[in-house]
């Protein structure tokens, strides 16, 4: 194959992909986009938020548990979504950390406020609580012992205390903690959050690091010890909103700033408890309590079990087409380019061990931080989040096991059977097509189902940017504690594993001469 | 019709051919002989354009040899490697017509053509549809032949055609390849180490030493009138079997 045709087959490949992702990420271009990140009670504000754009008569999308702070920062900037809840805690240590670096004070909230302005983003009042780490015990022991403070607990140098392995290692976490206060405890455990409740309930340890929105202190029964020295940073939910919202749709971007002030401490947890605890959807729990609040009439979807169960339905269905487009495309194209890259790598000792060495870097590479680099790249072109990035991940994952393939099917054959070919007097071109890709095809068919199985699981993180694909059932089940919802994003996914094994078997027969199969 | 002139070719600081020049006889049998890394092989391996000469030239029906002109020339020439070379991913009858069918030969004209030469070769029928794991090393050599024919080239090149088949086999492959050269009026050159096979397929016989071609005429004047001591030698050094064998002294 000459170079020039191999450019023209990546060139038109990639043009495809531009246009399909662009379409795909311009299709809902019109509505309002609203983020949260994963774990419940950001799920819910995201809920609140877009019940308030709504409740405008605007259209809007949730794109529920992105990955990480970063990640919604980054879709908020480049417009992919227009608001989201953050905390005043992380807008200081981690979205301004850079200009506080280079010697912005940021000391008040009115600090952030200008600061996240030059940025163009509004920062709304406080929401109404503050979320941050805490002390707990259990109600009963607490008011036996009369502990109310952090400083009470220094008479009580027996306490066992349960940690979890975060709060433990944080630089504003235990070690200093106990320094500011001189804690006497030393029988500390590091266990996982959700044994240090039951921890607490079974009394095997009597005091545990929470989070003061935590549903589970109502449920408990258990009280935040008040942090009388002022340890822990505040964490104030607020919005984040871009500005050109409030030009673009202004009625829109009153009615998200209508959450200031709205809600409680006792509220947020509550409305928490219902959806970790009560497993109600977070969309209707939002839609609740703003037509209490609010005196809205929202129209919710319904409960119950066949509600949920057309829920579950419809979920795998449209999870399994997502996930089969993220590991279609991705592999589709990583076949039109790894299968050239490999020809030539077969052709070059240089160039071939060059190549090699590059697509084995990349598959080293963390899938989550090979994402997180996607997506300011996609930025550019809008598509920062969403399907796009993750394709482009599982692409370069899938070039490794193709490109070697190729390259091992084509250097696998035998002196002998070249010159054969070539002694025949078939060109260059023809003894690649008629002799040696077709004896190097199964090496190139066990690399496309290595990178198809591999794609295949790998596909589950794209959830984590709005991908979509049965990541996401397994990241709310994770959130939710939910093994069912789990199940449903990994049980399918293992079973699409297994028939694109079963697949590529039933390939093989077909396109693979019987005369190297040794029949 | 074929022929080089004043060829050298060296690998690395090691020159395997020093300057050489042969006219190969149209229509007859040459064979190359001589001990490994004499240079015969190489030699039919820039005949066959699979090596590019360091100095000289090799002549083709009166034209020069060069990268441009090699594939049309190919098609001229049938070359055959021990065990055939076949593709292991098509049968016998593909193997054979993978080139006529690339040059857009009508079906039935190639197929018609695989029938003569199966005929020709003495092949079974019914290995034409096997493929190269599914037939016998002689009935592979035979399907290389047949390959190496197709185009009905004037030149035949054997680089040790025999060397991967047990001796009954061997011996009918030998008969039937005389016959085929013979009738056809190929100018056939063929590589081998064994001088039974020189003398039977051999018109002319060229005996390479050490880079150099150190005889050349009939096989029966290299053994009656060896040309130097290392001729000598190598026709002593082909064992042949005696009835009264000499015990060993114990």
């Amino acid at each position: 194959m000459s170079k020039r045709s191999v450019l023209r087959w990546l060139c038109s490949a990639w043009i495809l992909l531009g246009f399909g992702s662009k379409r795909i990420a311009f299709a809902e271009e019109r509505e309002i986009g609203i983020g949260s990140k994963s774990f419940t009670e950001s799920v819910v504000l995201g809920e609140v938020l877009s019940h308030l754009v709504r409740s405008t008569g605007a259209r809007t999308e949730h794109r529920a548990e992105l990955g990480g702070t970063q990640i919604l920062w980054q879709a908020l900037q480049t417009g992919e979504i227009d608001a989201y809840v953050d905390y005043t805690g992380t807008i200081r240590e981690e979205i301004l950390a850079d200009a506080i670096r280079q010697g912005t004070k940021i000391e008040s909230e009115n600090d952030m406020r200008s600061a996240l302005a030059l940025k163009k983003i509004v920062m709304s009042e406080r929401i109404g609580f503050n979320n941050t780490y805490a002390l707990g015990m259990k109600r009963s022991v607490a008011e036996r012992l009369s502990i109310s403070k952090i400083s009470d607990l220094r008479n009580h140098p027996q306490l066992e205390l349960g940690l979890s392995d975060e709060f433990f290692e944080r630089k504003d976490g235990w070690r200093p903690l106990k320094e500011k206060y001189s804690l006497p405890q030393t029988q500390i455990k590091v266990m996982d959050h959700n044994l240090a409740y039951r921890g607490l309930e079974k009394d095997s340890i009597a005091v545990a690091d929470l989070y003061t929105t935590d549903p589970e202190i109502q449920y408990y029964d258990l009280v935040a010890l008040e942090d009388d020295l002022g340890f822990f940073p505040v964490y104030y939910a607020v919005v984040l909103m871009r500005q050109d919202l409030v030009a673009h749709a202004p009625k829109a971007a009153e009615a998200i700033l209508k959450i200031q002030g709205l809600i409680s401490p006792e509220a947020m947890s509550a409305m928490s408890a219902q959806v970790r605890l009560d497993r109600r959807p977070e969309t209707i729990v939002a839609g609740e309590f703003l037509n209490k609040q609010l005196n809205l009439s929202l129209a919710l979807p319904k409960e119950g079990p066949w509600a949920s169960l057309s829920k579950g339905i419809q979920r795998i269905l449209s999870t399994t087409g997502e996930h089969l487009f993220l590991v279609l495309v991705s592999l589709g194209l990583a076949i039109l380019t790894a299968i050239p890259l490999g020809i030539i790598a077969a052709g070059n000792e240089t160039i071939g061990q060059t190549v090699l060495g590059i697509v084995g870097v990349i598959q080293t590479l963390p899938s989550m931080a090979l994402l997180v680099f996607m997506m300011p790249l996609f930025a550019l072109f809008d598509m920062g989040i969403g399907p796009a990035p993750a394709i482009m991940a599982l692409f370069l994952y899938s070039l490794l096991p193709i490109v070697r393939g190729t390259y091992s099917g084509l250097k696998q054959i035998p002196a002998a059977i070249r010159e054969s070919a070539e002694v025949l007097g078939l060109d260059a071109k023809a003894r690649l097509k008629l002799v040696e890709l077709p004896l190097a095809l199964p090496s190139i068919l066990s690399g496309v189902k290595t990178a198809a199985v591999i794609n295949v699981g790998t596909a589950t993180i794209g959830a984590l940017i709005g991908a979509g694909g049965y990541g996401s059932p397994i990241l709310t089940g994770i959130r939710l504690n939910d093994l069912g919802l789990i199940l449903q994003g990994a049980v399918p996914a293992a079973l699409m594993a297994l028939a694109v094994q079963y697949g590529f078997a039933l390939l093989e027969k077909r396109i693979v001469s019987p005369g190297l199969l040794g029949t | 019709m074929f022929e080089i002139e004043g060829v050298t070719k060296s690998f690395g600081d090691q020159t395997v051919l020093h300057e050489t020049s042969v006219a190969f006889e149209p229509g007859k049998s040459t064979v190359l002989i001589g001990p490994s890394g004499c240079g015969k092989s190489t030699l039919l391996r820039i005949l066959a354009g699979l090596l590019a000469p360091d100095t000289g030239r090799v002549i083709f029906e009166g034209v020069e040899m060069t990268p441009g002109n090699r594939i049309p020339m190919r098609h001229r020439i049938g070359y055959v490697i021990q065990d055939g070379g076949l593709f292991p991913h098509l049968t016998s009858a593909q193997n054979v017509g993978l080139m006529a069918k690339h040059l857009q030969w009508p079906a039935d004209r190639i197929r018609n053509r695989i029938e003569e030469l199966a005929e020709l070769t003495r092949l079974p029928r019914p290995a034409l549809d096997r493929y190269p794991t599914q037939i016998s090393g002689g009935q592979r050599q035979r399907v290389g032949i047949m390959r190496a024919l197709m185009l009905d080239p004037p030149v035949m090149l054997l680089d040790e055609p025999m060397g991967a088949l047990d001796p009954l086999v061997r011996y009918d492959l030998q008969e039937d390849l005389r016959k085929i050269f013979r009738t056809l009026k190929k100018t056939a050159i063929t590589v081998t180490h064994d001088m039974g096979e020189a003398g039977f397929f051999g018109d002319h016989v060229i005996m390479l030493g050490q880079g150099r071609i150190v005889q050349q005429g009939k096989l029966e004047q290299m053994i009656l009138q060896p040309a130097n001591a290392f001729v000598t030698q190598f026709v002593n050094a082909q064992r042949f079997p005696t009835l009264n064998t000499p015990k060993e002294s114990s």
